[in-house]
Parts: structure tokens; C-alpha cells; sequence
């Protein structure tokens, strides 16, 4: 039987199909019309069960005729199975980032959520990524460059982008900015983690742990190695696809 | 009716225009978040009346009585007394401070990081769009916080406000000290009402506010039930309308609700299956029309089994004590039972982690979520040792902080039915 998660986010869509094993992956962008982009994306698909998770969940499971979990626990389902040593979870999404502690036996026994705003998120580097005239894709590695340590201290996205200007106006390094914003949000993700209190080993997941900066700062704020899956963004899906393959999803 | 309402409003200085697009939008939001709610209490009934009148019927009493020479006192807050002023032939009406629309107007006066509750009680007034505010003769604000506090000096610019000082320790001389201040409010509304409270007239009506509060208690022990035979939003309802009913009439509706739920209790009946998710509700006050949480997670299935908060179990849970008819003995008494409140404005306040985990207990929560308004820095705090209460004892904790905006509901959603998932019914 192959079962289908789907973790609709507020930046992609990711579609995992899974047997025995993952079958195929996708990550295609939210856009502004999700549900039809889910449609088309399992339009080909062979699946028994859907399961959908993200914060597009309740638009899209009733009309596709899937079950909802919530991305709390499609994350740390997902993990435990990439790493079936894993205690904690480290996510950062598009529009949140989180902190998941587990039990021995893989349940969700902690968490924490970034507030309501894009703070420490991905679209905040997006945005801080636009400012500094280089990309999501590069803002990480333009940070590994700094000559130099300053300070950023506002992180919400609005107040932080101007503190960035102020900044460039100073003539401040490109870089030395990359990497004070990168440690502004691994900070942010530290707070998450001394209130849930994590445990090894960490799994890193999420389209944030594409950026060797964050791993590299949260993993000597940590002390300890994180594990940063092959696919990472599609954590979510995969755990979605594996509660559709149990009965643990829906009630 | 409605054009009746609109003259009175008229007649109290309303701004009709933003005051209708108020009642526009209470409507439809009480349509979806109550009357699209299944297997309701016939008891219900009164308070969709109450609501979808909200503005009219009970305004018009209050004025009745003001035509006749008698005072209407507004309070913020449950540690005014009002046995005080009933006993003084006044009407306290407990205003409402729970709606997103009036915190832009107060926002051009107050500073933004305030507590929602904050703004919105002063937005009613600056824009006009209460009429209870406008029937009432005197506000009357006390010191449970500091945002508060500075808030009635603005708003007693507006409108006489007389502010109590509720004391921030529980020790002998602030006993004393809030002693005084029950007999310095009783002055006041000796003065403001020309009338001399009698130890008979006080007699009688703390034995009527205390009929309300027993009222009360019968409907949330009734909740203890499973399945439970009342949604949370709907009992979150009959609590926040009595803070401004008539109490009698009050007591007597929530008495007649409550025959209802015995009989659904005695026949098994309940308005969720017997093993949704039961959660407890700890923390700021909700105050009409704040049915935010209650609906996200009851519409996430699971259900609301009580409210330890002042407008919930603070404002009802322990009586006035009735141990004579001598006026000095019955003062002591109110200000007895008034203190016991547990409000996070005390330091410390232990015996308010001891009413969490007891009433998680009694009415077998399988998890708490903890609710603060943004900027409430007592309850927000304070949070941090209930949740290290709470895992010492082993019951699950879901922290919320949020405002009246929707903004976050998105978010709220997420966490509630994560946290729902992780715990065990």
C-alpha cells in the first residue's frame, strides 16, 4: 500500500509518497491558490491514504479526502524515523521555527513556536537575504565570510531591515550583517530550547537547515552535532505519510 | 425595538456610525462561533436573547432606574464589592472590555505594548460606542495592575472614575489596608447614592449576590460531568453576562439552566462525545465578547470544563460569610471574602497553583492551557511557576499569550491541536 503526506506550508508544498520506502518527493511553492496546486500535485499519484499537516491543512484535507495531523507531530514522526535516535527536533519553516522534545518511544512530549510574527524564521532571512542584495540560497554562506562580529538586536522583520539599512549606511561589511542577523535568529532558536530542554540526538530539519551559518551556530550554542536530514524540507510530509500508513492519524 | 434603540443611544451620546458596525460585526461572529454549535441547552436561549439585544434591553433598565434617581456604578474588575452597591439601591454593571474594535481609537491615546483589555475598556470610552459606559454614573477601577491604574488617571478625564486599591500582599496590614478601602467605598456610594447602607439592607444583598455565586458554582460543578452536558463557550457566556444582568434575574436563569443539565446528566446526554479531550482554562480574565480560544479549541474537538480565572471561578467561589447582622462584622466579612480572590497581582500567590491543580482534579482536565493577554505581566510571569507546579504534579501545559486580534488564530490553532494530540484523554 502507498500512503501520501502532504504538508502544506506558507511558502511550499511538500508531497511525500511512501511504501516500504519514500517513493517520490516534492516541494513545489504555496502560491496564492494552494488548494489547486495540491490537486495537481497528487493528480498522478497513486496513494491508499492521504494525511495533511501545515497551515494549510484544514483548507485542503477536507476537499482531497485526507486526515489532518498537526505539524508538531508529522515533524517529530518524520524525525524519529530518519533517525530513530532522535529526542529532539529542531524545525525552521517558512513563516514558523520550533522545538520539539520526544519520549523514548518517539511521542511529542514538549514544544515550542516562534510568536505570532516572521522573527526568527526563514522569510525573515528571505527578506534581511533582499536587503543585502544576495538570496536565501547565499545569505548563509555570504555570513561564514565575516571578517568581524557586531550586533543585531531588533528581530522583528521590520525593525530588524532597518537596523540593516542603518547599518549599511554606517558602511558596515555585507557579511559582518549576514552573520549578526544568522546569530540573531539562532539565538531565538536557543531560547525555544532552554524552555523545552532538548535531549540528543537533534534532528535539524526545515528549509533553515539548508544554511550552513545556523547549523553551524546553533551547533556551537549547543555543544553538540545536529543532524540535518538529506531532504529536509520534507520532514513534515514524510511524517504525514507514515501516520496515514499507521492509525495514529484523524482520531 | 430597534428604532427605540437607536433614539436611546441617541439620547446617550453614542457614535452611532462606529457603534453600528459594531453590532454588524458582533452578529455574525456570534452566529458562527454559538448558534452553529450542536445540541445546545434550551437554557441557552436567554442568553442569545441577552446577545443579540446586547446594546438594548438591559441598557434600558439601567436608564429606568436612573430616571428614578438611581446610580449605575461600572467596575473593571471582581474585587469590587458590589454588595455595596446593591445594598446602596445601585446597579454595578461589570463593563465589557473584549473586543478588537475599540483598541484603535484607544491606541491614538494609550501606548500600543498594553494589555488588550486595557485599551479596549478605554477605546469604549474615547469613541463613544458603549452605552453602559454612558448610563453610568461612576467608574470605579481599582490597583490589580499598573496598566490599569495609570489608564483610569486618562480616563477619569473623561467620566468620574474612583479607583479601590486592592493590596499586593496577603499579609495582616494589607488585610487592614483593604479593610479600609471596602469602608472608604461604601462612603463613596453612600455619597453618590444619598442613601445610608443599613446592616439589614447589606444583609439582603449579600445574601443575593451570594444566591449567584451558589448559582454559578451548581452550573460548574455540573461541568465536572462526562460527557459534559454544557460547551465551554456557552458556559463561558452565562458567566460573563452575569457580570452585568440583573442579579436576580440572573440567579434564576442560571438555576433554570442548570435544572436542564441535571436532567441531561441524569440521561447521559452531552454536547461533545464522552471522550473528547477535557481542558481547564487558567489565567487573564475573558471579557465579553472574547471567545477566541474557547472556540478554536472547541471547534479542534475537544472541550472547556472550567475557567480558573475572573471569569470563571474567581469571580464565584467562595461566598461572603453570613455569621451576624452587625454592619463592622458584615464589612469584615466582604473584605474577608474579597481578598481571598487569587489574583496574580499578589506576591505570592501560591494558593493560586494549589486552585489549578485542584480544579484540573476535580473536573478531571486532561491537560491545561494556561491564557495570558499580551502585555499582562503578572499573569504572563506567573505562568512560568504554574507550568513547574503542573509537571510536578504531572498534568500537561499548553502556554498561550494572544490579544483579541485573529491575526494569530492560524498560529493558536497549530499549538492547540498539537497539544491536543500529545495529551492522553
Amino acid at each position: 500500500m502507498i500512503y501520501a503526506g502532504l504538508d502544506v506550508g506558507s511558502r511550499t508544498i511538500k508531497l511525500v509518497t511512501f511504501d516500504s520506502a519514500v517513493r517520490h518527493e516534492e516541494v513545489i511553492a504555496t502560491g496564492v491558490s494552494p488548494l489547486p496546486r495540491c490537486r495537481e500535485l497528487l493528480a498522478d499519484k497513486e496513494f491508499t491514504r492521504l494525511v495533511v499537516t501545515g497551515y494549510g491543512r484544514h483548507l485542503v484535507a477536507p476537499a482531497l479526502g485526507g486526515d489532518i495531523i498537526s505539524e508538531i507531530k508529522a515533524f517529530a514522526t518524520g524525525a524519529r524515523y530518519l533517525f530513530p535516535e532522535c529526542h529532539s527536533v529542531i524545525d525552521i519553516g517558512g513563516q514558523d521555527s520550533k522545538v520539539i522534545l520526544l519520549s523514548e518511544k518517539g511521542e511529542v512530549r514538549k514544544f515550542e513556536m516562534n510568536d505570532r510574527c516572521a522573527a526568527g524564521t526563514g522569510r525573515f532571512l528571505e527578506i534581511m537575504a533582499g536587503t543585502l542584495e544576495t538570496s536565501l540560497t547565499d545569505i548563509g554562506s555570504l555570513a561564514l565570510n565575516a571578517s568581524r562580529i557586531i550586533n543585531i538586536n531588533s528581530l522583528c522583520t521590520v525593525f530588524a531591515e532597518s537596523e540593516v539599512i542603518s547599518l549599511i549606511a554606517k558602511g558596515e561589511e555585507p557579511s559582518a550583517i549576514a552573520l549578526a542577523l544568522h546569530e540573531a535568529i539562532a539565538t531565538r532558536i536557543q531560547t525555544m530550547i532552554l524552555r523545552v530542554g532538548i535531549k540528543e540526538e537533534t534532528v535539524f530539519a526545515g528549509g533553515g537547515s539548508y544554511n550552513r551559518c545556523l547549523v553551524e551556530l546553533l551547533e556551537k550554542k549547543l555543544k553538540a552535532n545536529l543532524n540535518v536530514p538529506e531532504s529536509p524540507q520534507t520532514v513534515g510530509a514524510l511524517g504525514a505519510a507514515l501516520l496515514a500508513g499507521s492509525d495514529k492519524a484523524g482520531g | 425595538m430597534a428604532d427605540d434603540n437607536v433614539k436611546m443611544w441617541e439620547e446617550l451620546g453614542i457614535d452611532l456610525e462606529p457603534h453600528g458596525t459594531l453590532m454588524n460585526t458582533l452578529g455574525p461572529m456570534f452566529q458562527e462561533m454559538y448558534q452553529e454549535q450542536e445540541n445546545r441547552p434550551n437554557g441557552m436561549g436567554f442568553y442569545d436573547m441577552v446577545v443579540g439585544d446586547i446594546h438594548g434591553i438591559r441598557v434600558k433598565e439601567l436608564r429606568e432606574h436612573a430616571k428614578d434617581g438611581g446610580k449605575v456604578v461600572a467596575t473593571y474588575c471582581v474585587f469590587v464589592p458590589e454588595e455595596i452597591v446593591w445594598a446602596a439601591g445601585g446597579i454595578p454593571v461589570g463593563l465589557c472590555a473584549g473586543t478588537q474594535f475599540s483598541i484603535p481609537i484607544a491606541e491614538s491615546v494609550l501606548p500600543r505594548n498594553t494589555c488588550a483589555l486595557i485599551k479596549s475598556s478605554f477605546g469604549f470610552k474615547l469613541g463613544r460606542v458603549c452605552p453602559y459606559v454612558q448610563t453610568s454614573h461612576l467608574i470605579v477601577g481599582e490597583t490589580t495592575c499598573d496598566g490599569k491604574k495609570k489608564m483610569f488617571e486618562i480616563l477619569n478625564q473623561h467620566q468620574p472614575v474612583y479607583v479601590m486599591e486592592v493590596p499586593h500582599k496577603k499579609n495582616g496590614s494589607s488585610r487592614q489596608l483593604w479593610l479600609y478601602e471596602v469602608r472608604a467605598f461604601k462612603d463613596v456610594i453612600e455619597n453618590l447614592t444619598g442613601k445610608k447602607i443599613t446592616a439589614s439592607g447589606l444583609s439582603e444583598a449579600t445574601d443575593t449576590v451570594n444566591d449567584r455565586r451558589l448559582a454559578l458554582q451548581r452550573l460548574y460543578n455540573l461541568r465536572k460531568a462526562s460527557p459534559v452536558p454544557i460547551s465551554g463557550k456557552d458556559a463561558l457566556l452565562v458567566t460573563q453576562v452575569a457580570f452585568y444582568d440583573d442579579v436576580k434575574r440572573n440567579t434564576q436563569m442560571v438555576n433554570t439552566l442548570c435544572d436542564e443539565l441535571d436532567e441531561r446528566i441524569k440521561a447521559g446526554e452531552g454536547v461533545a462525545p464522552a471522550n473528547a479531550k477535557r481542558i481547564l482554562i487558567s489565567g487573564s480574565p475573558m471579557a465579553i465578547p472574547n471567545w477566541k480560544l474557547h472556540h478554536i479549541i472547541e471547534s479542534s474537538g475537544a472541550v472547556v470544563v472550567c475557567e480558573e480565572s475572573c471569569t470563571g471561578t474567581r469571580f464565584f467561589s467562595d461566598l461572603v460569610e453570613r455569621n451576624g447582622d452587625d454592619l463592622e462584622e458584615q464589612m469584615s466579612n466582604i473584605a474577608d471574602r474579597y481578598m481571598n480572590i487569587h489574583c496574580a497581582c499578589f506576591t505570592p500567590n501560591e494558593e493560586r497553583l494549589d486552585d489549578i491543580v485542584r480544579l484540573a482534579k476535580e473536573y478531571r482536565a486532561d491537560g491545561v492551557i494556561h491564557y495570558n493577554l499580551q502585555f499582562c505581566h503578572t499573569y504572563a510571569t506567573e505562568a512560568i511557576q504554574v507550568e513547574k507546579r503542573l509537571e510536578d504534579e504531572g498534568i500537561p501545559l499548553l502556554r498561550i499569550e494572544t490579544d483579541y486580534s485573529d491575526e494569530d488564530t492560524g498560529q493558536i490553532k497549530n499549538r492547540v491541536e498539537a497539544f491536543l494530540e500529545m495529551i492522553k484523554p
